[in-house]
């Protein structure tokens, strides 16, 4: 099967010497899941800005058969690659929610009534349908959420990618929005912390270390091998009391 | 805050909510140079003035007491200029001076506060105000939100270090703490800006913003305007005439 998203040996440097990422290879695949894991500096946030060119190192991405560089296919990549970002903040910049869910369709060419369309039928997929003339401001984490997630879908793309998903949510809020990610057909790339989502969407699982891929698997063989829960955790508080 | 409530009044229902943003504009307009350019009998115009835009704060179902209070946001500014002519012994210059900035204050509060700052952004470009200008407006006004929060939070913390904003101005030793809490405000916005642009990026932005369809200037709009136009000037002809 031909891999949507293709990675070979990608590296990047930041302005000031860091070495962001060195020599990482990846691949995903139609209908997939992937988490990524990895501390805190580990690359994972660089290294999802390169999949759909706001980042270019060196080595190749290629996207549905695509390369991402900063040619032609950019655009066209972008429409592929939807990247939903940590901050919902900084993804709702227009003045009200249908016009920030259409922002997307509309750099795409789309006539405006196209793009208004398809801009709706984004927040029903979402279940924001009542908010579309609201400002983003006036609405809660999770509201802002769907919301930057509509403006993702509306471009219609066939990866998504999420930065923390589930940050700033309170429980039922994270549940919600997992059940929202699990009905959603598209190939989906997990930046996270959060186990629990993780566990639910993921059907495997990446390692980040240095800015290496260090290990992959499945999400409970990835956890056991780095201690990525708080097992050891509760086995230390123990010994402790 | 502030651009809270009006942003909470400009979301009403009344007729003159529902009139276009440009519409809107150009009464504000009229309004303005009927005033400015008054010189005779302008404390007469302005009392027959002050009545006109009362009556359409309540027409418009906002608050009167508050929205006059609110206009009087300006008097400061002009009552430093209007203190020099008295002092150099114009009276009534003090007087035109602090009426027209007050009644011109209303008039714009009242614009702001029966259109939504997008519909008012969208019609200005529509007008012919340059489009990066009112893209700048429009994004310092989206962020002027989440940059107030974070202030409100940093001030908080400030307070539970048992530091006091409210004393700084009386202590020299904290100027050090607030003006790092200002670089701070400005490295998270610059952050902000950063995201945001990335943000854009991601969802195809190639440098030109487009947007959804505005709503048509119709002839309610149309017939706002003249009424607006006859009725400011009418006032303004007799109120000459009568005195």
């Amino acid at each position: 099967m031909q891999p949507l998203i293709e990675v070979r040996d990608l590296r990047f440097q930041y302005d000031d010497g860091t070495t962001a990422l060195d020599g990482v290879d990846f691949d995903l695949f139609p209908g997939e899941t992937v988490a990524v894991f990895g501390a805190n500096g580990s690359g994972k946030t660089t290294f999802v800005l390169h999949l759909n060119g706001l980042l270019t190192g060196e080595g190749s991405v290629t996207v549905c058969g695509m390369p991402v560089n900063k040619g032609e296919s950019l655009t066209r990549v972008r429409q592929k690659v939807g990247l939903v970002f940590q901050d919902s903040d900084n993804q709702l910049f227009m003045p009200s929610v249908l016009e920030d869910v259409a922002f997307g369709p509309l750099n795409l060419g789309l006539e405006r009534n196209d793009a208004e369309a398809r801009a709706r039928a984004a927040l029903d997929v979402v279940g924001m349908t009542h908010a579309w003339g609201k400002a983003p401001y006036h609405l809660s984490a999770g509201e802002k959420k769907r919301v930057a997630i509509a403006g993702i879908l509306a471009m219609r793309p066939e990866i998504l990618i999420l930065d923390e998903p589930t940050t700033f949510l309170d429980p039922p809020g994270q549940n919600a929005l997992i059940e929202l990610l699990d009905r959603l057909p598209q190939a989906k790339i997990l930046v996270t912390h959060d186990l629990d989502c993780a566990r639910v969407l993921a059907s495997r699982a990446v390692f980040f270390e240095k800015g290496r891929i260090a290990a992959e698997g499945s999400v409970e063989e990835v956890v056991a091998r780095f201690q990525w829960d708080r097992t050891a955790l509760k086995r230390s508080a123990s010994h402790h009391f | 805050m502030h651009h809270v409530v009006l942003d909470r009044w400009s979301r009403g229902a009344s007729a003159l909510h529902r009139r276009d943003a440009r519409a809107k504009t150009l009464a504000v307009l009229v309004f303005l140079i009927a005033l400015a350019t008054a010189q005779r009998s302008f404390l007469a115009l302005s009392a027959c003035y002050f009545v006109i835009l009362a009556a359409v704060v309540v027409a418009a179902g906002l608050p009167l007491g508050s929205a006059l209070k609110r206009a009087s946001v300006v008097l400061p500014f002009t009552a430093v200029f209007a203190a020099i002519s008295l002092a150099a012994g114009e009276p009534m210059r003090a007087a035109s001076l602090i009426a027209k900035s007050y009644l011109s204050a209303l008039a714009v509060l009242i614009l702001v506060s029966t259109t939504p700052l997008p519909e008012l952004l969208r019609g200005l470009e529509r007008m012919g105000v340059p489009r990066y200008l009112l893209m700048v407006t429009q994004f310092l006004y989206r962020y002027l939100f989440v940059i107030s929060e974070e202030a409100q939070h940093m001030r908080a913390a400030a307070q539970a270090k048992s530091g006091s904003i409210r004393r700084v101005l009386f202590n020299r030793s904290k100027f050090g703490a607030a003006a790092g809490a200002l670089g701070v405000l400005f490295a998270r916005s610059y952050g902000h800006a950063e995201g945001i642009h990335q943000a854009m990026l991601a969802r195809g932005f190639q440098g030109t913003f487009r947007t959804l369809a505005a709503r048509a200037f119709n002839k309610a709009d149309a017939a706002f305007v003249m009424a607006a136009l006859v009725l400011l000037l009418g006032a303004r002809a007799a109120v000459e005439a009568w005195i």
